[in-house]
């Protein structure tokens, strides 16, 4: 009992760190029409960042400065934002798939970059031992599962509700205007590199809490943890919950994770002992085939975007002006 | 203040060796409804963009009132009081009509991160305010019955409107408009009309391409022709109804 308790909490961890990832990438997409394709890329560097701010120290090592968890957490999250802005002066005048296409190739080559730069990452090793928030207080490994459970919910709960405040005010108006019409947005005087910046960076940074939790809950962060996978797993969650609600990018990230882990179960227990090998390829089969079929007959996802309504006391008043017409 | 809304100066724009608008000098008259006419592929359209900031000209000046905004981008004209419709309406699809309005206004609090996140009473008082002007504009431009209607769902006619409703939530002082009367139907095209008389009682500047040449010579005082990138006629709508050059030109073709 306890053991299947204890793999829900872990299962719910996971889920909880996809959930934020996928707010990100929804602020980026779902509200922005930012075709971002390397989600990796801004996971990698929270991760990346919080592991050598707070790891602890190695030999010939760069890094492992021990700080404080939150501080180093938060230089994970400032550090993924501070990337997703070079990449946007870099990249914003692009649209769309031009756009995809780079973030892509920038995520590829940080891969490439933690796999050479030992000095920095620890090469294609990675870097370990990243003193986990409360594991000197807690000695039991359920109950520090528990709490890091808490703690990640808390992120999300925050990240969730500062979300949610950016995109129902009037700067997410802004954002959903350039997302419709970046022509007619500019001829009614809004800047959409200006707006489209500020969206990166805050769907990036969100993205790098996401790792920078992943590898204080790990301890370890590699090159594996970079690979293009993830942001395909992502942008499914996103599209199987809905882009452009949050609640179905939270929705989505606990339903493919699922589907993600049970899969991998399903094939290590059915799959021949020949066929063992290429399970994980069978994995990114489903994935992908996912998308498709969402895209194909549900693109709007589960949960759809709504449109804002406005105050029923407008509404009533607006009936009442139609009727006297 | 000069008595020009718009001064146009030898405004020239080349696509690669194509001479889209060649040499074009105008003055649009303040208070004026000035309507702009020609055949396709005469360049009013690209005129319009070069004056709305879309395009950068070749050469040549534009200037607002005294402000020269020649190659200004277009997002920075709309708070000098410049707005525009587009041709092909570009209403934002999912978002709601009242919401495509309350957008519009320059410099929101809540438009920035910082004010959107932290300055909430502010932002909620400014949101009163904008929803009620919106509202007061829907009526305007009757369309209050669809004030949470996603724009994309709502006619093309009403479309023109819920564009002239949006330029006017920035309160401008001279609005272009492309071919508001193109495929809206009569019944739509007179409020269009009536309501941009009213605006135009009130000092709005409105300059408008449009090929319905009944519109033009009814509302439009002056009319100035253009033809293969160059103006070739300016004067009342009297004159254009009886210039020869003109009727060969353009109203000959079209007959």
């Amino acid at each position: 009992m306890i053991g299947l308790v204890s793999y829900l909490t872990f299962f719910l961890t996971m889920a909880g760190i996809m959930a934020i990832i996928t707010l990100g990438l929804n602020l980026h997409w779902g509200y922005t029409g930012l075709f971002n394709g390397g989600v990796v890329a801004f996971f990698g560097a929270g991760a990346y960042g919080t592991m050598i701010l707070g790891g602890p120290s190695q030999p010939d090592q760069f890094g492992g400065f021990e700080l404080p968890y939150l501080v180093a957490l938060g230089g994970g999250v400032v550090i993924a934002g501070a990337l997703a802005w070079v990449v946007g002066l870099l990249t914003l005048r692009l649209r769309h798939d031009y756009l995809a296409i780079s973030t892509f190739g920038i995520a590829v080559a940080l891969e490439a970059v933690a796999r050479n730069a030992q000095w920095l990452t620890g090469g294609a090793r990675g870097l370990r031992g990243f003193p986990r928030p409360f594991e000197d207080q807690i000695d039991n490994n359920f109950l520090f599962g528990v709490v890091f459970l808490l703690i990640v919910l808390t992120v999300l709960g925050l990240i969730w509700l500062s979300i949610e405040r950016l995109v129902n005010s009037p700067f997410g108006r802004a954002l959903r205007a350039i997302r419709e019409d970046e022509v007619a947005a500019r001829a009614l005087g809004k800047n959409p590199v200006r707006l489209r910046l500020w969206s990166l960076v805050i769907g990036a940074a969100i993205m790098g809490a996401g790792g920078g939790l992943y590898v204080s809950y790990t301890a370890f962060v590699s090159p594996q943890d970079l690979l293009p996978i993830l942001t395909f797993q992502i942008w499914a969650m996103l599209i199987v919950g809905g882009a452009g609600n949050n609640r179905g990018a939270v929705l989505g990230a606990v339903l493919i994770w699922g589907v993600w882990t049970l899969s991998g179960f399903a094939l290590t227990r059915l799959a021949p002992a020949s066929m063992q090998i290429d399970a994980g390829s069978i994995q990114y089969i489903l994935i992908g085939t996912l998308i498709v079929c969402m895209l194909i007959w549900r693109p709007e996802g589960l949960l759809p975007e709504k449109i804002k309504k406005s105050q029923p006391m407008t509404a009533r008043k607006a009936a009442s002006n139609s009727t006297r017409e | 203040m000069t008595d020009s809304a718009l001064s146009l100066r030898g405004l020239t724009k080349d696509f690669g060796p194509f001479r889209a608008v060649d040499d074009v000098t105008l003055d649009i008259r303040r208070g004026s409804i000035t309507g702009l006419i020609g055949p396709n592929g005469a360049g009013k359209t690209t005129l319009f963009n070069m004056v709305a900031g879309s395009l950068k000209p070749s050469s040549g000046t534009v200037s607002l009132g005294d402000v020269d905004i020649t190659g200004r981008p277009p997002e920075t004209l709309f708070s000098l009081g410049l707005a525009r419709t587009f041709q092909i309406p570009r209403p934002f699809r999912r978002m709601s009509v009242v919401e495509n309005l309350m957008l519009a206004p320059p410099a929101q609090i809540g438009e920035t991160v910082p004010g959107a996140l932290f300055r909430r009473r502010n932002v909620a008082r400014q949101e009163h305010a904008l929803r009620d002007k919106a509202q007061g504009i829907l009526d305007f431009v009757t369309l209050s019955h669809l004030a949470d209607q996603p724009a994309g769902m709502i006619s093309g006619g009403q479309m023109k409107l819920l564009e002239l409703g949006r330029a006017l939530m920035g309160d401008p002082s001279v609005i272009l408009l492309d071919e508001p009367a193109a495929g809206v139907n009569p019944t739509l095209t007179n409020i269009l009309i009536e309501r941009i008389r009213e605006l135009n009682e009130g000092g709005v500047t409105f300059v408008v391409i449009e090929h319905d040449m009944d519109f033009v010579m009814r509302h439009c005082d002056p009319v100035i022709a253009m033809a293969a990138g160059r103006v070739m006629f300016q004067g009342t709508s009297e004159e254009a109804r009886t210039n020869p050059e003109l009727l060969d030109a353009y109203l000959g073709t079209a007959a």
